[in-house]
């Protein structure tokens, strides 16, 4: 089932363009990934899939996705550096947006949040401090509460940033799990051999726009270009 | 001195200053966590000094009851400050630093052109550092407070795991789903409303205090948000006390009394905070 179509979608800032006329979709069950060179405007994508922001032109449909179903992994921001709260407590907070105008967490919700603290192994850090832990551990925390938020589609803005090799691994086989348990993930990276290793799709943007499948994009010029950089290693 | 406080704390004045004194150091210290955790800890300075600039022009129109015209107009004045769009030209510190100094100077200049008093700079000065006036509070005045607190309390219960979320991460709570904008707009109304009852008991230039002191000294403390919100409320109820009583039996002026003992109270939380830590 499709779920998000962009179509002739031009986005940037006031009446500045810094994409124009971009089209792909994305189905149920897919891994997106969207690549290109910094300033090409990924993250302006990712806050316009998000409707932070709004298109200068064309339009994005959500078809059979609801406004409460999109969970989303920021990057981090300075506010969070020193802030003084719980594991449990932001994992919660992700259930905020099933919950309306109701001012307390029901039962059900709270289930939910030690479900994913389970899942991804963050119950013995249930009541440990945000900032205390360290890069990757911040990363599983943010990521189940955007479990908590939706069981269908993930949108991930640079999950692996600042994080060592060994955790950047973790982080994707861990992202790549999910996806196998049916939730659609859309992710930003600059990281093209993961992209060419994980995703199913990919979306590349900057001067040269392409959207196809895995095997498409790796037999693309543009693609190409960074495969035989890498001696083909990625595949 | 105990027979000196005991004789105090009989007279129904002191009773008010207490009621009133305790309330608002409640109610801004529960929104002093989210606000310093926002960057906006000079909020409480920029609404305080709009609301001087309003007060001299309700006192040239001479208005009865010069809350009609503060209030409003200090609470459009938050909504405007705490709107945190991305389209704004001016950042956030720069707009409160200008609507701040320009409401003060405004407003003095308004009490120089058309003085309402032959004790001009007495006027100014109750105004800015707070006066006596929360000794001199009416019934009237006192069931006011305590309306508005109630409010403010029972909107920060009710809205605290909506509050927590838009502080923590307002673009995550945006993208999945929440009305961030509708709860930023109800923090703002109340914060002005907060800030209007804050100047009878400190004045306007010590509003800043009642409204970070306690959000810091807890978070020395306490290392998640309930604690810290909890504590927060617990230690600024306690300062307001101590600053009142002490205030009283030395005859200090309240204000900078009250915001002495918070910094007092910082201190201690700090140097705790480094002892704890250093146990662990």
């Amino acid at each position: 089932m499709e779920l998000i179509r962009a179509e002739h979608l031009s986005l940037g800032y006031d009446s500045h363009n810094i994409i124009e006329d971009l089209n792909f979709s994305v189905n149920e069950g897919d891994y997106l990934c969207i690549v290109g060179e910094n300033g090409a405007g990924k993250s302006t994508l990712m806050k316009t899939l998000l409707k932070l922001l709004a298109p200068t032109g064309g339009q994005i449909r959500f078809d059979g996705l609801k406004k409460n179903e999109i969970g989303y992994l920021p990057q981090q921001t300075q506010v969070q550096k020193d802030f003084p709260a719980s594991v449990y407590e932001i994992v919660l907070s992700g259930c905020q947006a099933h919950c309306g105008l109701r001012p307390f967490y029901n039962r059900e919700e709270k289930k939910r949040a030690l479900e994913n603290m389970e899942k991804l192994e963050l119950t013995d850090l249930r009541n440990r401090c945000y900032r205390e832990l360290s890069g990757g551990q911040q990363q599983r925390v943010l990521l189940a509460r955007a479990l908590c938020a939706t069981r269908k589609i993930l949108l991930l803005d640079e999950p692996v940033s600042g994080l060592d090799p060994k955790v950047t691994v973790e982080m994707y086989e861990l992202i790549a799990g999910l996806n196998a348990d049916g939730i659609t993930v859309i992710m930003i990276t600059h990281d093209i051999s993961a992209a060419l290793r994980y995703a199913s799709h990919i979306l590349h943007i900057g001067e040269d726009i392409f959207f196809g499948t895995r095997d498409e994009y790796a037999k693309s010029p543009v693609g190409r270009y960074f495969t035989e950089k890498m001696g083909g290693q990625a595949l | 001195m105990i027979d000196k406080l005991v004789l105090y704390l009989q007279m129904p004045m002191v009773h008010y200053a207490l009621i009133v004194g305790v309330l608002i150091a409640l109610c801004s210290s529960l929104l002093g966590v989210h606000l310093v955790l926002k960057r906006f800890s000079f909020i409480g300075d920029g609404l305080s000094h709009v609301a001087f600039g309003v007060m001299a022009i309700a006192s040239v129109l001479q208005l009865s009851n010069d809350m009609l015209l503060v209030m409003p107009v200090t609470v459009i004045c938050a909504v405007l400050l705490l709107r945190t769009g991305q389209n704004t030209k001016i950042k956030g510190d720069a707009a409160i630093a200008m609507i701040s100094v320009g409401a003060l100077a405004f407003g003095y200049l308004i009490m120089n052109i058309f003085p309402t008093s032959s004790n001009l700079s007495g006027d100014v000065c109750s105004t800015l550092f707070g006066s006596t006036s929360i000794l001199t509070l009416t019934a009237g005045e006192v069931w006011l407070c305590i309306v508005l607190s109630a409010v403010v309390v029972l909107v920060f219960v009710l809205f605290y795991n909506k509050i927590f979320a838009i502080t923590f991460d307002e673009d995550f709570a945006r993208a999945s789903g929440t009305e961030a904008r509708l709860y930023n707009l109800i923090i703002a109304v109340i914060t002005a409303v907060i800030i209007v009852l804050a100047m009878n008991l400190v004045g306007s230039l010590l509003i800043s205090a009642l409204v970070i002191f306690p959000a810091l000294s807890a978070m020395r403390l306490f290392r998640n948000f309930l604690s810290v919100t909890v504590c927060s409320a617990v230690l600024s109820v306690f300062c307001a006390l101590a600053g009142l009583i002490i205030s009283i039996l030395a005859g200090t002026p309240v204000g900078s009394t009250i915001v002495a003992v918070d910094a007092f109270a910082f201190l201690v939380c700090w140097v705790l905070g480094n002892v704890i830590k250093r146990r662990n």
